[in-house]
């Protein structure tokens, strides 16, 4: 009995932060004007999704992150498979991938702006940059860290080396890529966040919350914090479902 | 020496020139000569010559580190040798369908395949079209009498069952040669000696030629028809001990007196070595 409660174990936390929320507002121990009760906010969050301004900002957001890690992806994914697989290739250019991974994305604004301009280009390629990195550097380890029984046993069966790389260092790269993909996708979503709120944008999340700050319409504001921190829980959520699908022996 | 080399090199087929080394009376299935190993500066083997007789099952045993696996994995093709010769019926590797057993079953075994794919998998390397692949697995699987779930990945399996697998995997080509380095290690008692079982059973079956090694001198004298002892490194055959027990051996058999006898004289031969190293 106690065990089937157990799946209602991470309502508690919201439940609770709710309750403090509520507590906090309704005896005014923080200014009303800086936090509002969680009704107002929920109220404006549900104005603004439901075919308001908020709702058009999120989708916004979404293709732009979507846009972004897509981009990454196709690229990031075979070249991760290609230095992985051989890892001298890998080593020689691992203080290059270090180098920029360590590099905050949000420098290479200004340059991406020089060469794109101030439209979504810009956005989603500084984004896409940020999460090539990351992406690149999970998948080579992933192919670099293949077990060495496992490529063993797959030569001694008479497997080329070809065969090797896609029936074996491929699957076995898999969990590692998934992992990439999470660290991209957050990142992605970050990046493009913050080049809305200052990159002469007119739409987005980033937008949405800047401009709601700017006019003090504090609910609106949590309203665009909560909807893009529903994003990315979302993001992750999606990416680790399709990796329990897919990569069903990931931690096995 | 530098003579005799070479004549092996242009024509195999005038290895029985030399005596066969330990097994007597059968026609040598592998006939290694001249092997020589080392690593960095430590000499594994040198000048090494050993006959494996076809259809024994040959169980290699002798001091940690001696170089056991190394000349499995060497026979197998999995690290190149220095020197020397390896030949198969006078065959090379290349030109054999062997397999390969690893101890460590979790990592040899493919986590992303079915148990019944992961069998089916070297069919499939072999180009064998898919209704067949399924076939001849599935014979197999009848043949050896296995009842285990092979709808389930491995990750689902015990230990026993997952390296039972990897045992099959490796005998669904129909090799020549079967080389299985520790396979039952990392398999609790109870589950080792239930899979003792399982590869006698599969050897009677099959008849396929097999190299086992073990560190557990009753395993060893118990599955082989042939004791291989190696001496510390630079490794030499300490003895070559025929075991005559009829198959198939039960647990009778580890009170039989002949089985104890064979059994203490390794033990002697073993510790004769440790102690000169
Ligand atoms: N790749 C390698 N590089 C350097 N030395 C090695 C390598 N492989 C094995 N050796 C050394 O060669 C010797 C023989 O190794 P091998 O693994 O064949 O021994 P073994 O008889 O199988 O030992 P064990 O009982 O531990 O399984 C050991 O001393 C080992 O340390
Ligand atoms: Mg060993």
């Amino acid at each position: 009995m106690i065990r089937r409660l157990d799946a209602f174990l991470p309502l508690i936390g919201v439940v609770g932060l709710l309750a403090i929320w509520s507590l906090v507002t309704s005896r005014q121990w923080v200014d009303p004007v800086l936090l509002p009760s969680p009704a107002e906010t929920f109220k404006a969050f549900w104005k603004g999704m439901d075919g308001g301004a908020l709702g058009f900002d999120f989708v916004k957001t979404v293709y732009r992150t979507t846009m972004a890690t897509a981009i990454a992806a196709v690229i990031a994914i075979p070249l991760g498979i290609l230095l992985g697989s051989s890892e001298r290739l890998y080593r020689s250019l691992e203080f290059v991938i270090d180098f920029f991974r360590s590099t905050p994305a949000s420098a290479m604004f200004p340059l991406f702006l020089v060469l794109f301009g101030v439209g979504d280009e810009t956005k989603i390629s500084v984004a896409a940059f940020g999460a090539i990195l990351v992406i690149l550097f999970n998948v080579a380890y992933g192919v670099m860290n293949a077990r060495k029984t496992r490529l063993l046993a797959a030569k001694v069966m008479g497997a080329s080396r070809l065969r090797v790389l896609f029936d074996v260092m491929l699957r076995e790269s898999l969990p590692q890529t998934f992992v990439g993909l999470r660290n991209g996708v957050s990142l992605a979503l970050v990046i493009i966040v913050v080049a809305e709120m200052f990159i002469g944008s007119q739409d987005g999340l980033g937008h949405s919350v800047f401009e709601a700050q700017q006019l003090f319409d504090m609910p609106r504001m949590y309203a665009a914090i909560a909807a893009a921190g529903a994003l990315g829980y979302g993001l992750n959520l999606l990416f680790l479902t399709i990796e329990r699908r897919y990569v069903h022996w990931s931690g096995k | 020496m530098d003579a005799t080399s070479d004549t092996f090199v242009s024509s195999p087929t005038d290895f029985p020139s030399t005596p066969p080394v330990g097994g007597a009376g059968k026609r040598p299935h592998v006939t290694i000569r001249g092997l020589s190993k080392r690593f960095g500066k430590t000499v594994i083997y040198d000048d090494f010559d050993l006959d494996i007789p076809r259809g024994e099952l040959i169980s290699v045993f002798g001091p940690n580190g001696c170089g056991k696996s190394t000349l499995i994995n060497m026979i197998a093709g999995l690290i190149p040798i220095d020197a020397g010769r390896i030949l198969f019926d006078g065959m090379l590797l290349s030109e054999i369908k062997f397999g390969y057993v690893f101890q460590n079953y979790r990592e040899a075994l493919f986590p992303w395949m079915r148990a019944f794919d992961n069998i089916a998998y070297p069919l499939k390397l072999m180009k064998v079209p898919a209704a067949e692949r399924k076939a001849r697995t599935e014979a197999l699987v009848e043949r050896l009498g296995v009842k285990i779930d092979l709808n389930l990945y491995p990750y689902h399996m015990s230990g026993g069952q997952q390296q039972l697998v990897s045992i099959m995997r490796s005998l669904v080509v129909e090799p020549e040669i079967l080389f299985l380095d520790e396979p039952f290690s990392a398999l609790d008692y109870e589950m080792t000696l239930f899979m003792r079982e399982q590869l006698q059973k599969l050897f009677i079956e099959s008849g396929t030629t097999m190299v086992l090694v073990s560190h557990d001198l009753e395993e060893a004298v118990y599955l082989a028809d042939r004791v291989l002892l190696l001496s510390r490194h630079p490794a030499r055959v300490a003895d070559f001990m025929p075991v005559g027990v009829p198959r198939p051996r039960g647990d009778e058999t580890l009170s039989d007196p002949e089985f104890v006898r064979l059994k203490a004289h390794c033990l002697e031969v073993f510790q004769r070595e440790v102690r000169r190293g």
